[in-house]
């Protein structure tokens, strides 16, 4: 396939997927069961900036300010960070089936939320103790992975991965089994859902600024992650610190995924789709794939999350939507990509 | 660019692979390493590249020890070009040597204008400029290992270390592979080839380096190393030359 301008093109491909990412959420901020106009949202996030009247009946705004407001940030947040962190990863480990929980990310922040649940602990401690765990999961890989070596360290991290992900699986086991069947368990297992409704801004105000952190150290990187796709000598010859860097990736990854996985349960799918999707666009170009994944990741999360609020009489919880999408998603993705390739 | 070493023992940590390597290379001159398989060609080049500690000995770059060179400065100078493209990412052709300019910039830099001509300019130089915007998968193996030795031209390196370029191409690319080889030769860059054909190192090699289970086996000109009978007790077959410029052949066995 020829890539004539090929700068220009990509630019506007990014520009027209912001415009859709925005109308995505007005349309978000006005569907539901209590409808806002598109004008009226606008007015009601206007007065909430800027503290001035917005002339709209209470109740409205409301709902745009207080109920819907921190649910399209988290979905636009939880969206953008998993799709970056994902298409970190596949970069990182050359491999292009990677996810962001490759590393049990997401096993150890179910079980740091699941032993929250079952110690009974109020909904802020089940996001920490769900942080902590993602942060434990993948510190213990991350030991083992280096205490172990061996000639493909990359390999060695991903095997790790797989077990100590099994691992922690087996204490959620173990927790679901010893928890109250009433009240506990349902909990846990909603949680591991993933839900946007407990998207509180308090949780918010902390979870945001750490994905930000994370998404912009991988932003700042992008064009260093870039050469990582490259076998180790390659990167190490054109003058990257491969091993410093793996490190910084990592830790920025699993500092977004583990406060995704914390605010919104485990949501997958995401990581592993969008930047597929974006390199249909991107090409291999590490910096494009990451700005198109973050723009689509952020679109896509709160499609998702919209249509599961508004499409049924009950809402279905978002992890099990994304699966419902991405799965067909990503089998029409393979079928494109390595048909164009063949 | 000059690189030189001495009484140099390489391998892994707790294993030794070989030892007692001397070899220099002046600018404008090509290197070939030769040797079976097993023999520890690679890791002996890994080790020059300083990509793997050195075990023993020294290892000069323009007198210098080669560790005293920060990675950066390194990948400036020391270009390395591996044996094929392995990634699963398409890149264009551009992208990929655009990545030779890694070192020049801060780490959080993008590419300036300046990495983007001497991109160009070292495709230009490979005579592949008309297929920058192809993907690496969709051009033929030749021009991908051209594409390679223009990633490592484009780091602006004076010496280039490269590991079996015409393995796995036909006849006419590997022509073509070499014919490059020559000319950067006579534009002043040092070469460090390592191959599996004394062939190619008769075709372009100032001196060859022979080595067996990381020792040196012989080290001279090509017509002085490349003997019927030194190639023999390498490779362990018997080897038969038919004159200066002809491929050596394997003779069938002879008759008890």
């Amino acid at each position: 396939m020829r890539r004539v301008n090929a700068r220009g093109r990509f630019a506007l491909w990014l520009l027209g997927a912001c415009a859709l990412v925005l109308l995505l959420a007005i349309w978000s901020f006005s569907v539901g069961r209590f409808p806002v106009s598109a004008a009226e949202v606008w007015r009601a996030l206007w007065a909430a900036l800027t503290g001035s009247e917005s002339g709209l009946a209470a109740n409205a705004q409301a709902v745009v300010t207080n109920v819907r407001a921190p649910r399209v940030a988290a979905a636009l947040s939880v969206g953008a960070a998993l799709a970056a962190a994902g298409a970190s990863y596949q970069n990182l480990f050359k491999n292009p089936l990677v996810s962001p929980d490759i590393l049990g990310v997401a096993a150890g922040c179910a079980l740091g939320a699941g032993l929250a649940i079952l110690l009974s602990l109020p909904i802020g401690a089940i996001h920490a103790f769900a942080f902590v765990g993602g942060l434990a999961a993948v510190g213990l890989v991350i030991a083992i992975g280096t205490w172990v070596g061996g000639r493909d360290p990359l390999l060695t991290l991903i095997l790790t991965g797989v077990v100590v992900g099994s691992l922690f699986g087996a204490g959620i086991a173990l927790v679901k089994f010893v928890a109250d069947p009433y009240n506990q368990l349902p909990a846990i297992v909603f949680w591991l859902l993933g839900s946007f409704t407990g998207a509180l801004p308090r949780d918010l105000a902390i979870a945001l600024p750490l994905m930000a952190l994370g998404v912009a150290t991988l932003w700042l990187l992008r064009w260093r992650i870039d050469v990582l796709a490259l076998s180790e000598d390659e990167a190490r010859s054109l003058g990257v610190d491969v091993k410093r860097l793996r490190v910084a990736v990592i830790v920025a990854a699993t500092l977004v995924t583990a406060s995704a996985v914390s605010l919104a349960g485990t949501i997958g799918w995401v990581g592993l789709v969008i930047p597929h999707a974006a390199r249909l666009v991107a090409g291999a170009s590490f910096p494009r794939v990451l700005s198109l994944s973050i723009v689509l990741g952020a679109g896509f999360m709160l499609a998702v999350d919209t249509l599961c609020r508004v499409a049924f009489a009950t809402e279905i919880p978002p992890g099990v939507a994304t699966a419902f999408v991405g799965t067909p998603v990503f089998l029409a993705l393979l079928a494109l990509t390595f048909r164009r390739s063949a | 660019m000059s690189l030189e070493a001495r009484d140099l023992s390489f391998g892994f940590r707790g294993r030794v692979v070989g030892s007692g390597i001397d070899l220099a290379l002046a600018p404008g001159r090509v290197l070939c390493l030769l040797g079976p398989n097993g023999s520890g060609k690679t890791t002996l080049m890994r080790t020059l590249l300083g990509l793997l500690p050195r075990l023993g000995g020294e290892i000069r770059l323009d007198g210098r020890d080669l560790e005293s060179w920060s990675p950066r400065e390194r990948a400036s100078r020391l270009g390395y070009v591996p044996q094929s493209a392995e990634t699963f990412f398409d890149f264009s052709l551009i992208e990929m040597v655009e990545m030779g300019r890694t070192a020049h910039r801060g780490i959080f830099a993008r590419p300036s204008r300046r990495d983007g001509e001497a991109a160009r300019q070292a495709l230009e130089t490979l005579g592949i400029s008309t297929l920058a915007e192809r993907p690496i998968h969709g051009v033929s193996g030749g021009e991908r290992q051209l594409a390679l030795i223009a990633r490592a031209l484009a780091t602006e390196a004076s010496l280039l270390v490269l590991d079996e370029p015409t393995a796995n191409l036909d006849f006419g690319n590997q022509m073509r592979v070499l014919a490059e080889i020559e000319r950067l030769r006579e534009s002043g860059i040092a070469i460090l080839l390592c191959s599996h054909d004394p062939g190619h190192a008769l075709e372009v090699a100032d001196e060859v380096l022979l080595i067996r289970d990381g020792r040196t086996f012989a080290r001279g000109t090509p017509s002085e190393v490349l003997s019927d009978a030194n190639l023999s007790r390498l490779y362990g077959i018997e080897v038969h030359y038919h004159g200066p410029h002809a491929r050596p052949v394997r003779q069938a066995p002879s008759q008890p």
